[in-house]
């Protein structure tokens, strides 16, 4: 199957009609949120080293700064990804509000769960917390003791606060609800159904967002009740 | 059996509306939602006051005609029911009834209940079509179709384009309906010349007239009063991603 552009009757270059649909840019949202929920994934391995102790934790963190040409191409592909993202996002909800001018007096959900129907509330507020995370860890400008080479003592310094360990707890949850729902969607978004796969995909989505849920609300929780100690 | 309603009120197009409350006695529980409001309506007449304006035809849930909000769900509460065959023994005696017409800005509202759907027209002349020549009739069995093609077109083929997917969906989006029409042609051998085409005609058409997108939430599946699954949805999703991947310039002369 192929058609022509001309076929169409529009003369703008293909990506521009592309993007000009909403079909188009939710295929943008899935692949950079596909990109992301890797990069989440990776992160969490990474950070669950923190409980092999500092040595191992520290060890690790220097390898990183030792590896730009790893770090600097995930970095470029991530930020590239993250504007999409956002940039999609913003424009689609536009079109959703444009779409209903007027809202019912009544409207009562029949099927979508609840994390489905908050995507535009999850996103933004886990966009949120990534600046603030950044502000703290990588650029050390979050309010909590910052030294570059003791990254452990960093995590440990900065979670002993009680409000920044809830603050993370929260956007945890809220990228849980993310991506619980944002997992199985990317699929459908980019064409992917079948009835003896999806509700596997559906599955998978659950215990892979609750699995990031609870391993990085795990260090936090570990920091605040001593089980990760302070280096003496 | 008593109902009391509160029906969406409004002139015409260009005029605001409101809710307004009607008290209905003596219903009989096997009436359909529309006899009530017929009956309703015969109230209204005599006392010299607009009937409210809802859309109906076939009354046996196979045209499309109907359909309104009942209590923020599309045809109301009875799963795979147009508000055509919803009886009213579905609901409690006394029970207050919130009917609002479809809202988004590709329907706007003719009259209290009623909506005008023509986007749906004009999203199926753009691509929801076969060129096929016409004349006798074809011999049968001259074009082999796999019994599973057969089924599964068969079964988007049942959307009757009441526009009850629409109004579910937070974001207004026209996604199953696209969906549906263009599963139904591109699963069978005739829709396969235009496939490509269709799908970003279908898709483009489908915003232009001001749909929102869709974020696989599941509402519309939730609603339709024929059972259209979200699988239409990923399948128009796939044939416009191929399309316009595969989309060429056009072959100079
Ligand atoms: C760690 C960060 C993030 C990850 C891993 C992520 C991942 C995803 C994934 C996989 C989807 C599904 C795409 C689809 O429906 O096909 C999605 C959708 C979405 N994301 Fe994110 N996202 C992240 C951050 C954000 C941020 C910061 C925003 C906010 C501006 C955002 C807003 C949205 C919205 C609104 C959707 C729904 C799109 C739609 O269904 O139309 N996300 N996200
Ligand atoms: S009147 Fe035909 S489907 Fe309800």
């Amino acid at each position: 199957m192929s058609a022509t552009v001309a076929e169409e009757g529009i003369q703008k270059p293909q990506v521009l009609r592309f993007w000009s649909t909403t079909t188009g840019k939710k295929a943008v949202m899935a692949v950079t949120g596909a990109i992301l929920a890797l990069f989440v994934i990776g992160h969490l391995i990474g950070n669950l080293q923190i409980f092999l102790g500092p040595d191992q934790f520290n060890g690790y963190a220097r390898a990183l700064r030792h590896l730009p040409e790893l770090v600097w191409p995930v970095r470029v592909i991530l930020f590239i990804s993250v504007i999409l993202h956002i940039w999609s996002s913003i424009e689609l909800a536009v079109t959703k509000s444009e779409a209903r001018p007027v809202g019912y007096t009544r409207w009562k959900p029949a099927g979508s769960s609840y994390a489905s129907r908050t995507m535009y509330w999850s996103g933004p507020i886990v966009a949120a917390f990534v600046v603030y995370h950044l502000m703290q860890f990588t650029f050390g400008v979050g309010g909590t003791p910052y030294n570059r080479l003791d990254t452990y003592g960093n995590v440990i310094s900065g979670f002993r606060v009680p409000a920044v360990s809830l603050f993370y707890i929260f956007a945890m949850a809220l990228l849980c609800l993310h991506l619980r729902h944002g997992l199985w969607s990317l699929f459908q978004t980019l064409g992917f159904y079948h009835p003896r796969h999806t509700p596997r995909i559906h599955r998978a989505a659950s215990l892979i967002s609750l699995f990031i849920f609870f391993g990085f609300i795990s260090i936090p929780i570990a920091v605040m009740l001593r089980v990760i100690p302070p280096i003496l | 059996m008593k109902l009391i309603f509160h029906i969406w009120r409004q002139r015409d197009r260009g005029s605001p509306g409101r809710m307004v409350r009607y008290e209905k006695d003596g219903l009989n529980p096997d009436m359909s939602m529309l006899e009530a409001l017929d009956v309703l309506n015969e109230d209204l007449t005599i006392k010299g006051e607009d009937p409210v304006v809802f859309e109906h035809d076939c009354r046996e849930g196979i045209c499309g005609s109907c359909g309104f909000m009942i209590n923020g769900v599309a045809h109301g509460p009875l799963l795979k029911t147009t508000v055509c065959q919803l009886t009213l023994r579905h609901f409690e005696n006394g029970q207050e009834l919130y009917l609002e017409p479809w809202r988004a800005k590709a329907f706007p509202i003719l009259r209290d209940l009623m909506v005008d759907r023509s986007a749906f027209d004009r999203i199926i002349a753009s691509g929801g079509y076969i060129s096929t020549p016409t004349g006798s009739a074809p011999d049968g069995n001259v074009i082999p179709i796999s019994k599973e093609a057969a089924e599964r077109a068969m079964d988007a083929a049942a959307c009757i384009g009441c526009g009850a997917c629409v109004a579910a969906c937070p974001n207004a989006s026209a996604s199953l309906f696209t969906g549906a029409k263009i599963s139904h042609l591109g699963l069978l051998p005739q829709g396969q010349p235009e496939r490509a085409s269709r799908a970003l005609r279908m898709v483009a058409r489908m915003n232009e007239e001001g749909f929102g997108q869709c974020t696989n939430i599941g509402e519309c599946e939730a609603v339709c009063p024929k059972g259209i699954r979200l699988e239409v949805i990923s399948r128009m999703n796939h044939d416009f991603l191929k399309a316009s991947w595969a989309a060429r310039q056009p072959a100079t002369d």
